[in-house]
Parts: C-alpha cells; structure tokens; sequence
C-alpha cells in the first residue's frame, strides 16, 4: 500500500510539472497584455509603462521567466501580483476560506437533500415518487444556474425582503451579538449556497439512484432478501454502503469546482472569493497570481484525487493495488 | 417510448423548425433598432416586448434558437472528434499512448473550465463559430474516457481478434469493428452535451464574453435582461425559459435513449 | 404631484377630502422638519457608497483606477484642489507664487496640520512625496509631469521652492497628488503596510478593509478644515451593476452612479422619490471613435468627415444615454473653459456622407449594398472592450447607420487587456472607446505627433503641425485667457480633421439616499463639499459604536 501510494505521489511530479508548463505558456502568448486600469489615462508616461515592464521581469525571454518562476515557486514563493504587489499567497488566503465555506455547505446540503430523493426513487423505479423526482431532477439538469439565482434573488431579497441579496454581512454586523453575528452570516449565505447546491443536486441524486438500482439487483442483495433479513436493514446497511463507494470518486473530482469558486455566483451575490479574483486576474494578465491559482488549485485536485482512489481501494476490497 | 422522451424530442422539433423557418417566424427584424421604442413590455404589437435598444424580443429569441441549435451542433461535433479520436487511439493501443493521452486528459481536467474558456476567447476571435469551437475545445474529456473506456472493453471481444486474425488493419479495426459498438453510449454522451453546451455558451455570454452583438443568442439576450431585472423582467423570464426547455429537451431525449 | 389628480379619480375625489387634508399637513409637517432641519446640522450616522470596482492600493502616489482615488481622496490632501468651479485653490498649501517666466512655483504651506497619527505635517512631507514619485523604483504611472521638475527645495518647514526646467502650465494641477507621511514611509516594508492601512491628513481615517467586500473610514476628529459631519464613510464593493442598483433598491446602499436607463426608467417611481435623491451634470470625458489615419480608407479626410454626418449622434445620445448626455465636438468638455462654443455639431445628414464618400472615391456598390473602391467593399472592424454596455450599444447603432450609407462594420468585442494590446500593434481600424479628462486641457499626449510609439496615447496617429505648436504653446503660457485661444483653436483645427468622430459627454447621474443634505450640485459635481454633508438627527439611520 505504501509503495503504491509513494509511486501514485511521484507520478504526480511530471504531471504538475506539465500543467505549469502548458498554463504558463498558454496565459503567456495568449494575447493581451497586464492591464490593472479598466480605462487609458494619458497621465500614465511611456517611460512608467516601461519601467513597470522592467520591474516586473516581462522584458526577459518566456523560458527564462518561467525557470525564474519555477525556481521561486520551488521554495513556494508564488511572486507578487502585478495589480497591487501583494503576495499571491496572501491574496488566495484572504479569498479561499469564503469559497470553501460556501461549496462545503452547499456539498453537504446536496448530500443531504440528494441522497434519500436518490434512495427512495432506487426502491421504486418507474413509481410516482421517481417519476416526480426524475422530472425535477432533469429541470435541474437543465437550470441556468445564474437565471435561477436572479430570480431567487429577486423573489426572496427584494419581492418578499426575507433575505439580504449581495454580501457576507450586513452593515451594522460588528456591534451583533455572537449569536446576531452567526445569524446574520447565515441569512447571506443561505441564497449563494442553495443556488451552489442546485446544479449538483440534479447530478448527484441521479447518480445515487443509478448506483443504488444496479446494487438492487445484485445477487447478494437477492440472497439477503431470501434469508428474509429486514428490508429496511438490507437497503440502508448493505445496499446503501455498497451504491455509496464511488461517491469518493465524485468528492475527489469535485475539488477544482470547490476551491475554484463559480464567478457568475460571485458576482451576482457581491461574495469576495476566489472566482472572482482568478477571473480577474485572467482579465488583468496579472500572471503570477493566475499561475499562482492554477498551480494551488492543480495541486489540491490532484493530491484529492490520489486521496480519492486511495480511501476507494482502502474501502473496496475488490480493488487490488497494482 | 415514454412522455417524457416524447416531449423531449417534441421541444427539440421545434427548436429545430423555429430556426430553421426564422426568417419567415420573426416578425421584425432582430437587429431593427428603434430607439423611440425601447423597453417596451410584451404587446400586441411586440409579443414579448422589446429590449433596451427597441429591437423586438421575438424576433430575437426566435433568432437566437438558431444559435443555441448551432452551439450545440458544433460544440459537440468538435469536442465527438477530439473525443473519439483520443479516446479510441488511447484505448486501442494502450500502454505509452494511453498513458500520454489520458495524463493529457487529466492536465485539461485540472483547470477550472471558465479559465480555459476565456484564455481561448483571447486567442480566437469571438465569433458565432469560434465560441461554439471553444466550447468543444474545453468540453471533450469526459467523451474520451468515456470512448477509452468502450474501446477497452470492446477490443477484447472475440468478432474483434477474430478481425485482427484475418489481418485487418488498425484503422480499419477500430472505424468498422470498435467505433460503431462504442456508438450508443457516446450518442447518449453526445445529446447530453448538446444541453450542455447551450448552457455553457449562455454563461460565456453572461459574462460578455460569448456570442457577439449585433448577433441575438439566448445567453446575451439574458445578460441585457440582468441589467433592467426590475423593469423589464421579460427580458429576463423568456430567455431563460426558452434555455430552460432546450436544455431539458436535450437532457430528456438522451435519458430517454439510455434506456 | 400630477399622477395625484388624474381626472378618473375626480367622482371618488369627494371621499378623499379628509384624506387630503391629512396628507398635506403631513406634507407641511415634512416641510416644516426640513427648514427647521436645515438650521442646524448635525454630527453622526454613516454613509453607504457602492461600486463596482474595488481599489487596488492606498498609496496616493500609485493609485490609478477611479475606486483607490476615491479612498485616497478622502484620507489624503493634495497642495492644490479644484472649488466648485473647476478654479484651483490651496489645500495643504495655503498659497502660492508662480514666477514671471512660469519656472518656479512657490508653495506656502499650512501650519498646524496634523496627520491622523499625531504628528505635524511640514514640507518634508511635500519633499518625501517628490522623491517617491520620481524614484525609478516606485511603480508609479505618474512620475512624467513631476520629472520635469528640476530644482526641488525646502525654504523652511512651511515654504518650498520648485523649479521647472521649462514653463509648464499643468504643473501647478499636477500638486493636487496627495501628500504622504515622510515619517511612516522610511522604509520599503513600510509602503506594504501602508498600501492597505493609509495615514493621511484628510478628513476621513481608514479603519478597515474587508478585502473585496468594503472599506471603511472614520471622521478624523482634528481634520484642519472642520470634523467632518456623516460619522463613518462605508465603500462597498458590489461587482455586478444589477446587484448593485438592487441594493440600493433595497435602501442597502446610500449612494451610487446610475446607468442612464436606471436613472430615466427604474429610478422613476414613487418609492425612489421618496427615498433618493437623483442628480445629473455632464462629466469629464468623453466618448469616441478614433480613426486609425495609418490605414488607406481612414487617411482621407472626406472619409472621416463622411463618418461625421453618417452617424447619428442624436440617436446615439437617445439610444444608449436616453438623453442624458451631450453631443461631444471636440477633445474638450461643455463645462470646460477650453471648449469653443463655436464648434458647431453637424446634423445627421446621409446624403452628405455619401456625396463625401463619393469624393473619395467610394461611388459604387455592389450587390449586397456596400460600396466599393478598386473592386474593394467598404468594410471595417469597430473594436471596443468588454464590460462596456454603453459602447457595446453605440457599436450596435453605428453599425445600423453605416450600413446605411453603404459601409460594412464589423462589432468587435475585446477584454480590456487584449484590446490594448490590439492598440499598441496598431492592428485596428477604428477603436470606439472613452477619455476620462483631468480639468486642465492640456490633451499633448492624445494629440501631439510626437505620443505615437506603442503603449503611447496617440494612437490614431493623428498629425498636424499647427495643432502640434498650439499644444507646445498651451503647455508654456500660464494665463488663462491666452490658453482659452489657444486651446479655443485646438478644438477647432482637431474638429475640422476628425481623427476621432466625437459622439457624447454622458452625464453623471449620482443617486443618494434622501437624508444627506448639505448637497450643492456644481459644474464640478456634488462630491467637493462631502465633508459638509449631514443628516438630522431623527433620520439617521446608522448608530455607530465600535
């Protein structure tokens, strides 16, 4: 097991060793140039346009700047970005714990609500609880996820006023108390999270479905029925373990989605994460901080993914470690 | 076949016969602006009102259902070649090409989606065509582990040695014996996208990055909506149902041949 | 009122008569609060501001975009600020002496101004700033008017004496840069904090920011010109507009910019009349489209002319500012003392364009309905950026007209970094974008000959040798009324050649929340006197205790 893991962990290195190439050379030699202004000002003289260039080492040519960058970022210094000089570590820590807080409460809220709509629909394929349910699952499916967050925002922040529309607190959130306070953040999370959760919901609940069906049909579960064991004991102690396995699988795969953050989302609920500041970056050509993102995000979805299909062959004795 | 399929394939048609005819639907121009007309709510004369420039949102809608069907098409086409194309070659020969290109795959499968996305509206212009192209560009992964997949489980079959005894070429093996058994998973796949894709080009196009003016889609028409929500919510509301029914079309049609 | 009385109400008017009675003593009641109000302004409660963007840094002297200088203006003090009449006056300077031969300008400073941190502000301060901004180090935009300086130096704790190496006239505007703190800057670490945690001599102290979610600022108690009235200042950063005007909606937000389509269509309503304020003056800058001369079509006068009466610069103005906006003439602002009045904007005059057009050459059309020269369609590509609903509608309009008169344009659509990328290349034919103008005239670097390497702002490479002297020539004289000629004649000799076919000066529609008052709009805004701005104290609505 451990060979396996160290030889997975070093297969790793050519891997993200490729994607910082390719990134780097793609935001590179994309066309564009680093822009931190939204508009020309003529106040701005050549000769500081110059001099920022110099500064900011574009002068060099693309190997040399990106072996320049790959030595920094082997003693993990990601650089500083070109918008404000800031260290990009410093700017993703600022942003990263709004993002992970809204897709983990949203990944739980799916698990939650998906897997008994997933469940109860596997018991009785075709019934009337399945049919409804594959209905609503395919309109899920189907969403514009930023539509439906318009009008939620509109029915509920401003027809019905029940809900802040945009922001993580309110105004006057420093005097509450800290019972206020953890209410307040939960009344402005509660629109962005749900409208996360709600593309996923349609997927995951499906697929539970899905697994669950073909783990029904299964000749062990057959056998459980005919020792007349409990119904409710075989669906949810054997049955349910078994269709749960690849959800491992998903939640490793879900990890560029969770730490990359969703920049309509963001936008429309004015919540600073890191959609937004990766979507701005890519607009601004601020390059160390995009290859800052893409190598932090890359990093974790791989380790997430080695994580994945380790718990996966840890859980399932079927699977032999080559 | 059963309703749900049905109406799928009933939302489909008339996607298809709406853009097919939009010339003849269309009552005015979509690109007429009429400025001493702007923002008006759906009328008699305006069925579904009129956008901020004046411009008839009919016309435009029955328009932009030519691009959502194009997007789709195209999207998909390119992304079913890229896909196959890997997918088959990795799975057939296995070992160093497989591993190459499914390391490949798993680079591509790294970056946020949005990120390649607009990195490749930079380097294209953001053409009708291109932005469809864009969207396959980013969108062929998951079709070519699925092929891998099929044509790892094919190529063991017995009609498969059986050619490969006789001498067969490779490229013939894999075009007559492998893809056409591969083709209902990936048909399935490819309907799917489609939903998929129009979804995708309506989130480009909401962060003004998709579909160029003066060319109506579904997904710019939304994105002026958002700015007069509180005013003009037929701008908001119709766009968005027509993209809610194509995507469910798509997604019903290809849940209905998985069976 | 009117929507009060309309005439089917008249047969039920009968039973509303106690109604109205009660309605308008409430009405005098209000009346009555507000003059009494009026009287006697209070301290306390805060402000609300939205936008859009969010500042990049703090630091005076880097700070480029409109949101860091919005902050920076409010914590900092320039030697010199512009008065509700677009005249300069002093700020941390209490005066000043220019030279006969315009090279040296004298600064007497104010005495008794204290930095938010304790400590006497004095000319050091004003030295420290100099040699920041023309250090090669410092990253920034705006060393270029400060290196012509030549001679820097300090008289006393209160006087410095600058020098210029030649006259120049916007050298005195360009001391409006805020002034840092020598004592707290010493070191380069020192800035990084700073960037983030500014200490100024303003009105307004910085306390906090909440990265990509707001800043917040507090009155500063011992600010040299009077505390300021509203408490705390609050900028939220909201990035999407239809969130941000539905905030406001939601009375979340006390003031923002309107687009012109809230302003005439969603702000019309009696909820906003009650609650809001809505003001609107035109602003600074303008927008255009610039012609690339290098390219063969564009290089003809007759064409560029052509352009000028093919587009409808009304309709544009109608279309895309619903009239809130002015046909722009020129590179100079209604409001400005630059712009010549006699300037007359042509009508909107088809047969015109195409008579010129034929002059140049273009007098045939093919079968698609453009016009073509040495078996070549008229056709072009109009770049504009991303994120710009305004241009991208303008695009769309012009593209309507010139199709018109028989000319194919093509709208193309660029994020803002690859659109200047496109610009320094030159690998464009016409640009339709805007320039946000300071109050001096001075337009050298958009226009002279001399600004057209890449990343330079002539970018049309527009070339006239009159134009080029008058704006050397504008730059040297200081008197006002010269300049005017001057620059009077640029605006005409620029007109005549049309290297941008101007379009509009779009208005400023700021929106406030009705409480604030003390607002006096001017030709140069409302936001000159914010720190004169008040609420009673019966509405404030924020109590503050931190």
């Amino acid at each position: 097991m451990f060979s396996y893991f160290l030889k997975r962990l070093l297969n790793l290195i050519p891997l993200l060793l490729g994607i910082t190439i390719i990134s780097f050379a793609v935001i590179h030699l994309a066309p564009g140039r680093p822009a931190y202004l939204k508009e020309m000002d003529p106040r701005i003289s050549l000769e500081a346009q110059e001099q920022l260039i110099k500064l900011y080492d574009l002068d060099k040519p693309l190997f040399k700047q990106y072996l320049n960058w790959l030595k920094r970022v082997l003693r993990l210094d990601f650089g500083n970005s070109f918008v404000d000089g800031r260290k990009v570590i410093v700017r993703i820590r600022e942003r990263l714990p709004v993002t992970l807080l809204i897709n983990i409460l949203s990944m739980v809220l799916i698990i939650v609500v998906a897997l008994p709509i997933g469940v109860i629909s596997a018991l009785k394929p075709g019934g009337l609880f399945d049919k409804w349910t594959t209905f609503f699952v395919f309109l899920g499916f189907s969403l514009p996820g930023f539509w439906l967050a318009l009008l939620l925002m509109l029915l509920l922040g401003i027809k019905l006023n029940w809900l802040p529309i945009s922001g993580l607190k309110s105004f006057d959130y420093h005097q509450l108390s800290f019972w206020g306070k953890n209410l307040d953040i939960i009344k402005h999370l509660i629109l962005p999270v749900s409208v996360t959760a709600f593309g996923g919901l349609a997927g995951f609940s499906r697929y539970v479905r899905g697994n669950m069906i073909g783990v029904l049909k299964q000749n062990y579960i057959r056998a459980a029925y005919a020792q007349g064991i409990n119904k409710g004991r075989i669906v949810y102690k054997y049955a349910l373990k078994n269709a749960l396995l690849p959800l491992i699988t998903i939640l490793g795969l879900s990890i560029p989605g969770l730490i990359g953050g969703s920049v309509i989302f963001e936008s429309i609920f004015a919540i600073p994460g890191m959609g937004r500041l990766l979507y701005n970056s890519a607009v601004a050509r601020d390059y160390p901080m995009i290859m800052g993102g893409l190598v932090i995000g890359a990093v974790l979805t791989l380790l997430g993914n080695l994580l994945a299909d380790l718990c996966y062959a840890w859980a399932d004795p079927r699977i032999k470690c080559k | 076949m059963n309703k749900l399929t049905l109406f799928g394939i009933s939302i489909i048609a008339v996607l298809i016969l709406l853009a097919i005819f939009a010339p003849l639907i269309s009552p005015y121009n979509p690109q007429a602006i009429d400025v001493d007309n702007i923002l008006s709510p759906p009328s008699r004369t305006h069925i579904l009102g009129t956008d901020s420039l004046g411009r008839d949102l009919f016309s435009r809608m029955v328009y932009g259902a030519r691009v959502s069907l194009e997007v789709g098409l195209v999207a998909v086409g390119v992304s079913l070649i890229i896909g196959v194309l890997f997918g088959s070659l990795a799975g057939y020969w296995g070992g160093r090409v497989d591993s190459l290109i499914m390391r490949f795959v798993d680079i591509m499968l790294c970056f946020p989606t949005f990120f390649l996305l607009i990195t490749m509206v930079a380097f294209l212009k953001a053409t009708v065509f291109n932005i469809m192209l864009i969207i396959g560009l980013t969108s062929w992964m998951g079709l070519a582990r699925l092929v891998r997949a099929e044509v790892l489980s094919i190529k063991e079959r017995d009609f498969v040695r059986y050619a490969k005894a006789m001498g067969a070429g490779n490229f013939k093996i894999i075009s007559r014996h492998i893809l056409p058994h591969t083709l209902p998973p990936v048909l399935v796949a490819a309907i799917l996208g489609m939903g998929g894709a129009i979804l995708t080009e309506s989130a480009l196009s909401f962060l003004g990055l998709g579909v160029q003016p003066p060319t109506p889609s579904w997904g710019n028409i939304l994105m002026e909506g958002k700015a007069v929500i509180d005013i003009g919510w037929w701008l908001t509301l119709f766009p968005g149902l027509a993209i809610l029914l194509a995507v469910l079309g798509y997604n019903l049609l290809g849940e209905g041949l998985r069976r | 009122m009117s929507t009060l009385f309309p005439p089917r109400h008249i047969l039920r008017g009968i039973f509303l008569i106690p109604f109205f009675f009660l309605f308008f003593s409430f009405l005098f009641s209000l009346y009555a609060q507000q003059n009494q109000g009026s009287k006697v302004t209070c301290y306390g409660d805060a402000i609300v501001v939205g936008s859009i963007g969010e500042p990049i840094t703090l630091i005076p002297i880097l700070a480029a975009d409109s949101a860091s200088q919005e902050i920076v203006g409010l914590v900092f003090n320039g030697l010199v600020k512009y008065d509700k009449d677009i005249n300069l006056v002093g700020d941390l300077a209490e005066g000043w002496k220019i030279s006969d031969d315009g090279l040296e300008i004298t600064f007497y400073l104010r005495k008794g101004v204290k930095w938010q941190d304790g400590v006497l502000f004095t000319a050091k301060d004003v030295l420290f700033t100099y040699q920041k901004l023309i250090d090669p180090a410092t990253k920034t935009p705006y060393s270029g008017d400060f290196k012509k300086i030549e001679d820097f130096k300090i008289i006393d704790d209160y006087t410095v004496k600058i020098t210029y190496s030649e006259p120049f006239a916007p050298a005195l505007a360009s001391w409006g840069m805020p002034i840092m703190p020598a004592h707290l800057l010493k070191r380069e670490e020192d800035f990084k904090k700073f960037s983030r945690q500014p200490i100024g001599t303003g009105p307004y102290r910085f306390v906090r920011w909440e990265t990509g979610s707001q800043i917040i600022l507090e009155a500063y108690d011992d600010y040299w010109e009077g505390r300021p009235y509203i408490d705390r200042y609050s900028y939220r950063i909201i990035p999407d507009q239809s969130t941000l005007f539905l905030e406001l909606r939601n009375r979340g937000l006390d003031y923002i910019g309107l687009t012109p389509l809230q302003y005439q269509r969603q702000t019309n309503n009696d909820f906003f009349k009650q609650n809001f304020r809505k003001y609107k003056y035109p602003s600074f800058g303008y927008t255009y489209i610039g012609w690339n001369l290098n390219n063969p079509k564009f290089k003809d006068k007759r064409v560029r002319q052509a352009m000028n009466y093919a587009i409808d610069k009304e309709e544009i103005i109608k279309g895309v500012l619903l009239g809130l906006g002015k046909v722009c003439t020129g590179p100079f602002v209604h409001n400005s003392w630059a712009y010549n009045p006699e300037v007359k904007p042509p009508r909107y005059n088809p047969q015109k364009a195409e008579e010129l057009l034929a002059a140049a050459g273009w007098n045939r059309k093919n079968k698609a309905g453009f016009l073509v020269k040495d078996g070549q369609q008229f056709e072009f590509t109009l770049l504009t950026n991303q994120g710009n609903e305004a241009r991208r509608k303008c695009a769309e309009i012009i593209q309507q007209r010139l199709k018109e008169v028989g000319i194919k344009v093509n709208i193309k659509i660029v994020e803002w970094g690859c659109l200047l990328d496109i610009i320094d290349k030159r690998r464009f034919d016409a640009v339709l974008l805007g320039w946000g103008l300071s109050r001096d005239p001075d337009c050298y670097d958009i226009f002279h000959s001399s600004k057209t390497r890449p990343k330079e702002f002539n970018f049309v490479s527009y070339k006239n040798e009159k134009v080029d002297k008058l704006l050397e020539q504008g730059r040297r004289v200081f008197s006002r009324e010269r300049r005017k000629k001057i620059y009077h004649e640029i605006h005409r000799l620029i007109y005549n050649d049309q290297p941008y076919t101007f379009l509009y000066v779009p208005d400023a529609l700021p929106i406030i929340d009705a409480r604030f008052r003390g607002i006096e709009p001017s030709i140069n805004g409302i936001g000159y006197n914010f720190i004169k701005w008040w609420v009673a104290k019966e509405e404030q609505r924020y109590k503050l205790q931190e």
